[in-house]
């Protein structure tokens, strides 16, 4: 599942896909979490089975971009009851949904976590009807 | 044919059940010709299902470029959860290359002003993660009208989107500047976060905006307080921090704003020292706020008292056990490290403490930092420390610490002994990483320090003992150990322990190098060089040097080869000349325009050894150049000519001083002899450079009518006078004025004692032998003087 803010061709994402997955996998749990990788900075979490990345470049904070990284997880957690990446896997589309509410063009836009869950709820009540 | 309709969830469980890569496939490709199929159809009724499908194989890898159209007509459909999938797939599938992306705008522009937020919001996020240019430029004034609505969902998303038109299309940035006042006053946060970006994104292009926005600094401060103090609002609070997204933005606006800008900067001090008080700094959201508030610290022009503030801050952080926490501090302090150079000192131990961290990332940052921490009064420690890790570093930093350890040590070294020692150092442990010019910069340094020249011969000496596979220590040590050999072995030297060396050991170990495979081509080179010096220092038999040149006269390699003969030829014929040839190098001159011009003169004399180790410094070029020409590579501006070889001898062009044909200094030409249209001429040369040398030139014209056939002339000098008589160009004179004939003589006057030559001519003309003796006495006076 990958999210591009800048233009990226897209032959290009899968073999950037795979460089930054390589690298990350390559990590043990002592190093810390940043990465140079050409001339972003990779910023990424492993909780569990599932690796979140996040490519910034040299003007973020990139602590700031850590918690974001937990806060995310938070809300996944909120709306999937403890989740998983089966969970993720078979709800591509409401992770999507997620992640768009969270971040907007590269930027933070919401991160209280009541504020992003009701458009979900909207969409669920929509699909019910 | 009914295509099947799998629901989603179906799909995904069929391919996690395939085994294999190609049973997935299969599935896929099944399930893509199914949905191809209902493309076509058109079936309205579950088409976001088959493009859910297909989004799904696209994730996967799987090529889904001709769902893109199917995307256009869901999002044109008046059912939200079509549009929804649509505009998903929108995002996923097209992009800005493609055609199709453009006929998405009027479909945008209509659900943009459609006054359902869930739409709208679904149109805003598609468009600032696909939009084009165009596609902004359209669609801004709908944007802009967004971003009045009454809907705080609707304000947030827009505002976000105005900052993605920005960055596509500059221009827009005027029609968004105006609303920016207002929507500082939401207390909706969403909103204000996405105010906050934008007004960052409008100052970073335009400085007028940046003008226009200095206005508001009052105000971000103050809402920046509210959060700070009061902590307003529980719902978006992280780990006891009140919403640090929001407070990170802040910061970071304020610092574009009060750069280089005093007045700002002032209202901006209380704040910003109590927000680094205030925060927590033991939780990740609180480091987050803190590490932002130090990079403003930094960047406007704050007070002293805070500046140090902040740059304790980054030392609490380097203490912290957390490694996110470190390697931020670290990437920080070495941006102030510029400027608060003072203030970074005080964590140095703290930064060498980092030196030893397993991690990549974080070694490489404490690396640089300490490099930039250097200066005179730790140079000692420092390079201590440095150099411990540069024996336990991974191979990649080698290089980097070992150039940076070589910078620093030229820079602030105390004395010359210490800096030699280090560069030693250096040198035996990462020798391989070390930059080309360093040998050369090693050799003029220790060149340069006299007093230290036996010290440093013996520690080379041991070195080398030891060690003989570093390339840059060896060409160090060979060319020390040749230059200085007497030094080495006159057995004391209170600098180090005493070293008995004996003529033996020293060339045992230069005939080691030779032959080690390890040594490069052109250590192999210094090698023969110092071999041959050591035969004028050494006081023992040559008989061993001698053998080892012969063995190499035939070696494989051009270079090595041309040495060995030329050394020999040393030997053999012009002994008398080695000592002199030998002679210690005067200091060598770094760099300068003399450089060139001796490296002009390399390469115009051919046959000397001139292809340097250190291909881009000529200066090394100047140090192999030991046969080049007794007055050494210093000031003289000697020019050697076209040299026309005497075939099979290369040796005559190595001692050549460079001989012009045209006399330099005018010193007239003297008829000596004139017998039936037979005449001789002498030609005087005396070259600049050596006073005792003249070159005469002797010419023989015939403007008889008859050849001048089996021409000898033989010229005897007084005593105190060496003669050296070249071959002349031919025997035979022709007659009716042809091609003269000439002769060369060397002779060598180092008594400047008044010269006279007596001329034998033998040669047969018009059918008679003619044999002639006669003395020449009246040369001119500019001859020998």
């Amino acid at each position: 599942l990958s999210k591009y803010y800048e233009h990226v061709e897209i032959n290009k994402r899968r073999l950037l896909e795979t460089e930054v997955i390589k690298s990350c996998l390559s990590r043990s749990n002592e190093q810390c979490s940043f990465i140079d990788y050409k001339d972003f900075k990779l910023i990424y979490q492993q909780y569990a089975a599932v690796f979140i990345v996040v490519g910034v470049n040299d003007t973020e904070n990139e602590m700031a971009i850590y918690k974001f990284i937990h806060n995310f997880v938070e809300v996944l957690d909120d709306s999937f009851s403890r989740v998983s990446e089966l969970d993720i896997m078979f709800n591509l589309d409401k992770v999507h949904i997620i992640l768009d509410e969270m971040s907007l063009s590269g930027c933070i836009v919401e991160t209280n976590w009541a504020r992003i869950l009701v458009p979900l709820q909207i969409l669920d009540k929509i699909l019910d009807s | 044919m009914v295509a099947s309709s799998l629901k989603l969830q179906e799909l995904i469980q069929e391919i996690r059940e395939a085994k294999t890569q190609a049973q997935e496939r299969e599935v896929i490709q099944k399930e893509c010709a199914h949905i191809r199929a209902s493309f076509r159809d058109g079936d309205p009724l579950h088409s976001h299902r088959q493009l859910a499908k297909l989004l799904y194989a696209h994730m996967l890898g799987y090529p889904a470029h001709f769902g893109q159209m199917e995307c256009l007509k869901l999002i044109a459909s008046p059912r939200f959860t079509d549009k929804r999938v649509g505009y998903l797939g929108a995002m996923l599938l097209l992009d800005e290359r493609q055609d199709a992306h453009l006929l998405i705008t009027n479909s945008i522009k209509n659900d943009l002003s459609q006054g359902i937020e869930a739409v709208q919001g679904l149109a805003l996020c598609t468009l600032s993660a696909m939009g084009s240019a165009e596609m902004c430029r359209d669609l801004a004034p709908e944007v802009e009208k967004l971003l009045l609505q009454p809907s705080a969902y609707v304000r947030k998303k827009a505002v976000l989107t105005a900052v993605h038109m920005i960055r596509k299309v500059p221009e827009l940035s005027d029609i968004f500047l105006p609303p920016c006042a207002q929507l500082l006053h939401e207390r909706h946060h969403g909103v204000l976060l996405g105010t906050v970006t934008l007004i960052t994104e409008l100052c970073e292009r335009s400085p007028a905006a940046l003008k226009h926005f200095r206005k508001v600094v009052p105000q971000l401060v103050h809402t920046l307080r509210t959060l700070v103090v009061t902590g307003c609002s529980t719902e978006h609070s992280v780990s006891g921090v009140s919403d640090p997204f929001l407070q990170v933005q802040i910061l970071r606006l304020l610092r574009i704003l009060g750069r280089n800008h005093e007045e700002s900067s002032e209202t901006m001090n209380d704040l910003l020292a109590q927000v680094a008080t205030n925060t927590d700094a033991s939780r990740n959201a609180g480091s987050a706020v803190l590490f932002e508030t130090v990079l403003t610290i930094m960047d406007i022009r704050s007070a002293a008292g805070l500046r140090v503030l902040a740059v304790n801050i980054l030392g609490r952080f380097l203490l912290n056990s957390d490694r996110n926490i470190r390697y931020v501090a670290l990437t920080s302090l070495l941006k102030l490290v510029q400027s608060d150079h003072s203030a970074v000192q005080r964590h140095r131990p703290t930064v060498v403490e980092c030196l030893q961290e397993p991690d990549a990332s974080l070694s490489r940052r404490a690396l640089e930092l300490s490099l930039a921490l250097v200066n005179s009064s730790n140079v000692r420690t420092m390079t201590q420390e440095l150099q411990g890790f540069l024996e336990s570093c991974p191979p990649d930093l080698r290089a980097d610490c070992a150039s940076g350890i070589l910078l620093a040590a030229e820079r602030f070294a105390p004395t010359k002994r210490w800096h030699i020692d280090t560069i030693l150092r250096v040198l035996t442990t990462a020798g391989t990483y070390v930059r080309d010019d360093a040998v050369a910069n090693l050799i003029q340094l220790i060149g340069g320090a006299q007093e230290l020249h036996a010290y440093s011969v013996r520690r080379l000496y041991s070195a080398l003992a030891e060690d003989i596979s570093q390339q840059p220590l060896v060409q160090v040590a060979a060319w020390c150990i040749g230059e200085y050999g007497d030094l080495l072995l006159e057995g004391t030297c209170e600098e180090t322990e005493p070293l008995q060396v004996e003529e033996d050991m020293v060339l045992t170990l230069l005939e080691r190098v030779l032959q080690s495979h390890m040594s490069l081509p052109a250590t192999r080179g210094y090698a023969l060089t110092a071999l041959m010096k050591l035969s004028t220092r050494l006081h023992g038999d040559n008989n061993r040097i001698c053998q080892v040149m012969s063995i190499y006269g035939s070696c494989q390699d051009v270079e090595l080869q041309q040495r060995a003969v030329e050394y020999n030829a040393l030997f053999r014929k012009y002994d008398h000349l080695r000592a002199a040839v030998l002679e210690k190098m005067p200091l060598v001159e770094r760099g300068g325009p003399q450089v060139n011009e001796e490296a002009k003169e390399s390469k115009e004399v051919a046959q000397l050894s001139e292809a340097a180790p250190v291909p881009t410094e000529t200066q090394a070029s100047k140090l192999l150049d030991l046969l080049d020409l007794l007055d050494g590579p210093s000031e003289n501006a000697q020019h050697p000519p076209p040299l026309d070889p005497t075939p099979g001898d290369t040796l005559i062009h190595l001692l050549d001083l460079p001989c012009a044909p045209l006399p330099s200094a005018p010193i007239p030409n003297l008829k000596v002899y004139e017998r039936e249209g037979l005449q001789l001429t002498l030609s005087f040369v005396r070259p600049p450079g050596t006073p005792t040398l003249l070159l005469i030139t002797v010419t023989a014209t015939n403007t008889s009518g008859g050849d001048v056939t089996h021409f000898i002339c033989q010229v005897a000098v007084p005593k105190s006078f060496q003669l050296q008589l070249q071959a002349p160009s031919g025997d035979t004179v022709p007659a009716q004025g042809g091609l003269p004939m000439t002769q060369l003589l060397r002779i060598l006057n180092p008594n400047k004692a008044p010269l006279r030559l007596k001329l034998r001519l033998t040669y047969d003309h018009f059918g008679q032998s003619v044999q002639e003796i006669f003395e020449v006495n009246n040369l001119p006076v500019e001859t020998w003087q």
